[in-house]
């Protein structure tokens, strides 16, 4: 596939890539079948992979994700669809006790080797049980890596990255970015998951981000090289294990950090990193640490309050210039 | 009513009309929902209970203003037929501070403390153990009180469905679970998510006292919930009703439908509960044409109002963007 397409199409491309090349990969998921799966991003692939291997569920969450984990521990190489992050809190305790925590307790005689997708964060108005953005509780799980895709190249080339990896791997799916456009490369290419990438260079700060978060994040870099402040914006990409290397070499050209993450704001992925940057980077810094993340609020349906808890472009810009202005 | 004559629903004139009046209700809100969705007046999900209005009408008679009740994000209908103001739950749907969550929750999340309404839940199967849990705090204050319970037959798959009706019926508590199904959770049709598609079988398995009714028909829903309710009453622990019905709209305004054949849908339409119960009461004399006509002309008024109401209603002012986190003042 090349030309036009959205980052539902390239996340599509990535899982049609992996079942022809691995007859060990299957994906299963409530309505990944049928229906086409919940965004859509499964559409197609039960009329050419047939039911064995576009496998729907039951609303069953903590009985297939653990049946994800079964059958990776058994050889196989599933991909396994939760809807959303928020029904996940159903099938936490299978990553958490079991997928997270098998080759340690077995004494590295065992791995799993499952992908887990989901969709996360909010605004599309759907009210406080449907706009979670909880990747800081999986970030927080050793024994799991955690992917963030924000590209089209990421969405589609993280997950055979993620397939071949021995370990399980949970990619969140910001959906605000299912109809983002953009071209896609026409073989599909592994990419690494090592690496945060710098998706602006500058020089004035740094601003580190993932997921959804990175257009908003790019849009107010845009923003403030208009008033003159050239910020630089690191995409995180993997949340879990943290890119410190990528991360602290810019806060030390930069001299300073503003952390942008949907998540709430107490224990976010935010407060981590910057607390690895107190760590790591203080006596580079030039100015006092700040982020924009969610308010503490379970996330309301009316659009004004639902835009006010969240972070936005005008936020991000307004605390990139309190941290150059505190100069 | 006491004893034998709560079993049996009491099919007047006054009663039939109700029955016919309260699902009309129902019907004719929705279809204005679902051409305000269009507008963009509402927004987020919205799923519509067109098809099904018997079952909420129907258990509704059953009950009094001291029983509680749970359902999920398809619950405008049951929100109608339990007495909230349409006016106020239109609100809602908008978003606007005079709705029945304050505009906080929309059509998923429809609360309301006065009517014991609580809530619109949108995790599937997540308001089952909170039903067992309201029930609970009825046995324990003795206060005669049952609760209820509304979910899709897809929650049956939920663990939460199992651990649920195994609480319920080891306690012995006065649930009764109403399980609407309508053949298709989402996209996937009954047949191929359940090793038993019966699934009043699942609840008697755990003993519970369990029967199967055509969920088309008002009255038959309303005979079975008041039998279960009169023995909830009678502390014969948790009952079952699974009420047999259909969608008639998209899951959800996102839906294309790819997973059921037009036909199908079509078929089901013929068995429409308001067609089918004003046809009889009709037949049977219990209704006049011009009193059905009567009706729609008060229903369509009073959604009329309703819109009225919310489109006059006011947004809350960002800086209480924080409120209702925490419960302000002092232990109790
Ligand atoms: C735990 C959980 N998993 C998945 C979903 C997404 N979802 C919302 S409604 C629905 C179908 C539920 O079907 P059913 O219980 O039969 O009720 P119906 O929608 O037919 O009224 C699904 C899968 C959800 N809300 N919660």
């Amino acid at each position: 596939m090349s030309g036009t397409a959205t980052y539902r199409d390239a996340v599509r491309a990535g899982i049609r890539d992996a079942l022809i090349r691995d007859p060990r990969c299957f994906l299963m998921g409530e309505d990944v079948g049928r229906y086409g799966g919940c965004y859509a991003v499964s559409k197609g692939l039960l009329d050419e992979f047939g039911p064995e291997r576009i496998r729907d569920t039951p609303l069953s969450e903590s009985g297939f994700v653990g049946a994800g984990i079964g059958a990776a521990l058994g050889g196989m190489r599933p991909i396994v669809e939760v809807m959303t992050v928020n029904f996940s809190l159903l099938c936490l305790d299978q990553i958490l006790n079991n997928a997270a925590t098998i080759r340690h307790m077995s004494g590295g005689q065992f791995s799993i080797p499952v992908v887990i997708r989901m969709a996360s964060g909010a605004g599309r108005q759907l009210a406080a049980q449907h706009s979670h953005s909880l990747e800081v509780w999986y970030a927080h799980i050793p024994g799991i890596r955690v992917l963030a895709p924000a590209t089209l190249e990421d969405a589609q080339g993280m997950l055979w990255t993620a397939i071949v990896d021995p370990d399980p791997v949970v990619i969140f799916e910001n959906v605000m970015l299912y109809n983002m456009t953009g071209s896609l490369p026409a073989e599909v290419r592994p990419v690494d998951i090592d690496k945060a990438a710098i998706r602006r260079a500058g020089t004035d700060l740094s601003i580190v981000t993932y997921g959804g978060s990175l257009w908003k994040c790019m849009a107010a870099a845009a923003a403030l090289a208009e008033a003159g402040i050239d910020a630089e914006v690191i995409d995180l990409r993997t949340l879990r294990p943290l890119d410190d290397e990528t991360i602290m070499a810019s806060v030390r050209r930069t001299r300073r950090a503003l952390l942008v993450d949907e998540g709430w704001r107490s224990g976010s992925l935010a407060a981590e990193i910057m607390a690895r940057i107190v760590e790591q980077c203080f006596w580079s810094l030039d100015a006092p640490l700040a982020r924009v993340c969610s308010e503490e609020v379970p996330i309301p349906y009316p659009k004004h309050l639902e835009d006010a808890a969240l972070p936005q472009v005008s936020a991000i810009v307004e605390a990139a210039r309190r941290i150059m202005g505190a100069r | 009513m006491t004893g034998a004559a709560a079993d049996k629903p009491h099919l007047s004139r006054a009663h039939a009309r109700e029955l016919l009046h309260q699902m009309q209700r129902i019907r004719s809100f929705e279809e204005k929902c679902a051409e305000l969705y269009t507008q963009e007046k509402i927004r987020g999900f919205l799923h519509l209970y067109i098809g099904q209005e018997a079952v909420a009408v129907g258990v509704m008679q059953a009950l009094e203003a001291r029983d509680g009740i749970v359902a999920t994000y398809r619950e405008h209908g049951h929100a109608l037929a339990r007495g909230l103001d349409m006016g106020r739950v239109m609100a809602e749907m908008y978003g606007k501070q005079e709705g029945s969550s304050r505009g906080r929750g929309g059509s998923m999340h429809i609360f309301d403390a006065a009517g014991r309404f609580y809530g619109g839940n949108a995790i599937v199967g997540g308001g089952l153990p909170i039903a067992v849990g309201l029930a609970l705090a009825e046995r324990m204050r003795a206060s005669g009180a049952v609760c209820v319970a509304f979910f899709g037959e897809g929650a049956a798959a939920e663990g939460e469905f199992h651990e649920s009706l195994n609480l319920a019926a080891l306690w012995r508590l006065p649930v009764l679970f109403v399980c609407e199904n309508n053949l298709y959770a989402m996209g996937t049709a009954l047949r191929i998510s359940e090793s038993e598609p019966e699934i009043w079988r699942k609840a008697a398995s755990y003993r519970i006292a369990a029967e199967a009714v055509d969920g088309m028909d008002v009255v038959a829903v309303e005979a079975a919930a008041r039998r279960a309710v009169h023995s909830l009453r009678e502390g014969e622990g948790p009952f079952f009703i699974e009420c047999r019905t259909y969608r008639f709209r998209a899951h959800s305004m996102f839906d294309a439908q790819l997973y059921r054949q037009k036909a199908e849908v079509e078929e089901w339409k013929k068995r429409c509960p308001i067609r089918m119960f004003g046809d009889w009461a009709v037949a049977a004399g219990l209704l006049h044409p011009d009193e059905i006509e009567a009706i729609g002309r008060e229903v369509e008024a009073e959604v009329a109002t309703a819109v009225r109401f919310a489109e006059a209603g006011t947004w809350e002012p960002v800086a209480d963007l924080r409120r209702d986190v925490m419960t302000p003042g002092e232990a109790s």
